[in-house]
């Protein structure tokens, strides 16, 4: 197995905003954060994922506690060692996607601002990393959400730190623009062996691309594990009070709302899509059922058969399948 | 992109040349462009002409630069610093906090007789001074409370109510020849520095400036808000009271040899912006500096009434360039504002 360095230790860590019990959010919290891990946050809103955030980065202090690097070198500055993507919205006018990512250099520059043939470099591998290559000459004010997030995880990757933590970067995203910041977090902490905390919502994004995940459980304390043991032992269901969305198969639950069972028969794609749409329109899948829905692959076309007792018919849609067996119920 | 804004710079210097020979050879007394050459290089040194260039007009001319370039970079900082494009050394009520003190000076001394022996130009520039500083510390006292622009902006603007209440008051009860001194005090004028002044503006103004240009890293930041900037390695406590510190010192000195002059600081960052559209203030700090400059000389120029013996006050010309641009960035902004929508 591969080393793993602790980044940020945190020793009996009390977060909040005074030390009296109804202002403190987290309680004796011992985790640290290892390179090559992608950790996902979770909790609700106001919980205290930012401050723990904010703490970690050394921008507030805990209430009592104990926060290390402990490969750290003494005397290197914390901004060289843990970066920021933060929830505050950044307005400017007049501003590149190139100069903001240069803003990553900054703990390394003097009051001249010059960069280095070595900055260059450094910000030229962010943009590539983050593929934001074609609109760095772009003005920051003309960006879109999800672009406006991979030009601010660049500027942090820039700043080329060991640790880099991210609070709610997948907020106001779309499906896509999750799943591409997702992903790319997950290969910047593999392949640059960096450690990388986010904070985030996403739930199914968290399960899928986290190695280990941490929950702020209503009392005061973080619960750690892989996603897997989780959600098998229960924690994440009994954290989140889950309502209707199967963990286990990560999909939400439907309930069989109809008396007709189905059995399905297929394979591929094409039998995972048809069972969705069955669990939705509230059939229950059953191999012993009268009526069969069969999945025909022709040369170019899909088709489903379906087959009752009385009659045989063709449909050439997943539409046109759920039109026809719900006229044939009726009809039965 | 770099070229085209070293041009730009380049443009703005040759324009600051240009400004600068067109102001020295205009004034109440026609003097042709051979004389002033003559004299500027010291051939005809006992003519009149040659008086007039060297006693008034070279000293209002260099005024109108060292002011024009402290005050727009001021004004430029002030705008970065409470990311407001109508901030401004007026809004915030420094000038009215050197009126205040400067009234006191000036007014007071039939008052209180004793104060009278110090009555002089330096006293009315120590004066002011320490009023735009006064008021300066207040606001950022605030500043650091309320972390929000708009109070802000109102506890300056209710400063300086303040301080004009109280000056009104003086006004009222001081003698005629006293409030006459103190009125011409507050419509800004170039003219009525020494050259002796000149040289404690010049040092006060490229202090002012070398101390701006140290806080660069901070003021381009500043616009990702606190905790970012904290994050790549900004000392926000210190930045803030540098950049506090470096206005107040070029703003309070140039209020205290020429007057409050209006609009400059505030219509400046805006006019250079259009031209170098950027944030840096590595850019942007020299770049306003020769706007101020240029701006200043032009109103100087238009407040001689060129053709005729009489003079406009400087703060009549400034504003009234000053306030159309600031409509003018309003509605654009409006505008912008709405698209973004």
């Amino acid at each position: 197995m591969r080393e793993q360095y602790t980044f940020i230790k945190m020793d009996q860590l009390v977060l909040g905003y005074s030390p009296t019990e109804n202002n403190i959010l987290f309680k004796n919290i011992n985790l640290c954060l290892k390179g090559g891990q992608l950790v996902c946050f979770m909790g609700s809103n106001g919980i205290g994922k930012s401050t723990l955030i904010r703490t970690l980065a050394g921008l507030q202090k805990p209430v009592s506690g104990k926060i290390s690097y402990p490969e750290k070198e003494p005397g290197v500055e914390i901004e060289k060692w843990v970066s920021l993507v933060l929830t505050e919205r950044i307005t400017v006018s007049n501003m590149t996607v190139y100069e903001l990512v240069s803003f990553g250099r900054y703990p390394y520059l003097f009051w001249d601002l010059k960069l280095s043939a070595e900055d260059k470099k450094i910000i030229g591998e962010a943009i590539i990393s983050t593929g934001i290559g074609s609109i760095i000459n772009k003005k920051v004010d003309e960006l879109s959400d999800g672009q406006m997030q991979l030009a601010l995880i660049a500027r942090a990757l820039a700043q080329n730190t060991p640790v880099l933590l991210l609070d709610e970067p997948t907020a106001h995203l779309d499906l896509n623009n999750r799943v591409e910041i997702m992903r790319l977090l997950r290969n910047v902490a593999r392949t640059m062996n960096k450690a990388i905390l986010v904070a985030t919502h996403e739930l199914d994004l968290a399960l899928q691309t986290a190695d280990v995940l941490w929950l702020a459980s209503s009392q005061k304390s973080i619960e750690v594990g892989i996603p897997e043991d989780l959600v098998l032992n229960g924690t994440l269901h009994k954290i989140f009070d889950l309502k209707g969305f199967d963990l286990k198969t990560g999909k939400i639950n439907h309930e069989p709302f109809r008396k007709t069972e189905i059995n399905l028969i297929g394979n591929g794609d094409e039998l995972i899509w048809t069972k969705n749409a069955l669990d939705r329109e509230g059939y229950s899948i059953d191999k012993n059922a009268s009526t069969t829905v069969e999945l025909i692959h022709n040369e170019k076309k899909m088709g489903w058969l379906i087959t009752t007792p009385i009659f045989t018919k063709q449909a050439n849609s997943i539409q046109e399948l759920l039109d026809k067996l719900s006229t044939s119920i009726e009809l039965s | 992109m770099r070229k085209s804004t070293s041009n730009s710079l380049l443009i703005l210097g040759l324009f600051l040349v240009l400004l600068f020979l067109l102001n020295i050879s205009t004034g109440s007394v026609n003097i042709s462009i051979s004389e002033i050459i003559a004299s500027l290089l010291g051939y005809s040194k006992d003519s009149i002409g040659s008086q007039i260039v060297w006693d008034f007009r070279l000293p209002k001319a260099a005024t109108c630069i060292l002011a024009g370039a402290g005050l727009g970079a001021g004004g430029l900082m002030m705008q970065t610093f409470f990311r407001n494009p109508l901030a401004g050394p007026d809004v915030l009520g420094l000038s009215s906090g050197a009126s205040l003190m400067v009234a006191i000076t000036i007014l007071a001394q039939s008052a209180l007789p004793f104060w009278a022996s110090g009555i002089n130009q330096w006293a009315v520039a120590i004066a002011s001074s320490g009023g735009a500083s006064l008021v300066f510390f207040i606001v950022i006292a605030a500043a650091q409370k309320l972390k929000d622009n708009s109070s802000l902006l109102i506890i300056g603007m209710m400063v300086a109510a303040f301080a004009s209440s109280l000056v009104s008051v003086m006004q009222f009860l001081s003698k005629a020849e006293d409030l006459q001194a103190f009125m011409i005090w507050t419509l800004g004028s170039a003219g009525a520095t020494s050259w002796r002044e000149i040289q404690i503006m010049t040092v006060i103004v490229f202090i002012g400036l070398a101390i701006s240009s140290i806080c660069v890293k901070a003021l381009n930041s500043w616009f990702m808000g606190e905790q970012y900037s904290k994050s790549i390695g900004v000392n926000i406590k210190r930045a803030r009271f540098w950049i506090v510190f470096s206005t107040c010192l070029m703003v309070g000195s140039i209020t205290a040899f020429c007057g409050p002059i209006a609009f400059v600081g505030l219509a400046v960052p805006h006019l250079v912006k259009l031209l170098i559209p950027t944030n840096n203030h590595k850019i942007l700090l020299p770049a306003v500096s020769l706007g101020g400059s240029i701006l200043l000389l032009a109103c100087d120029t238009l407040a001689q009434l060129p053709g005729s013996t009489q003079i406009l006050p400087l703060n009549a010309v400034t504003s009234f360039i000053g306030a159309p641009v600031l409509i003018w960035v309003v509605l654009r902004n409006k505008r912008k504002f709405l698209n973004s929508r």
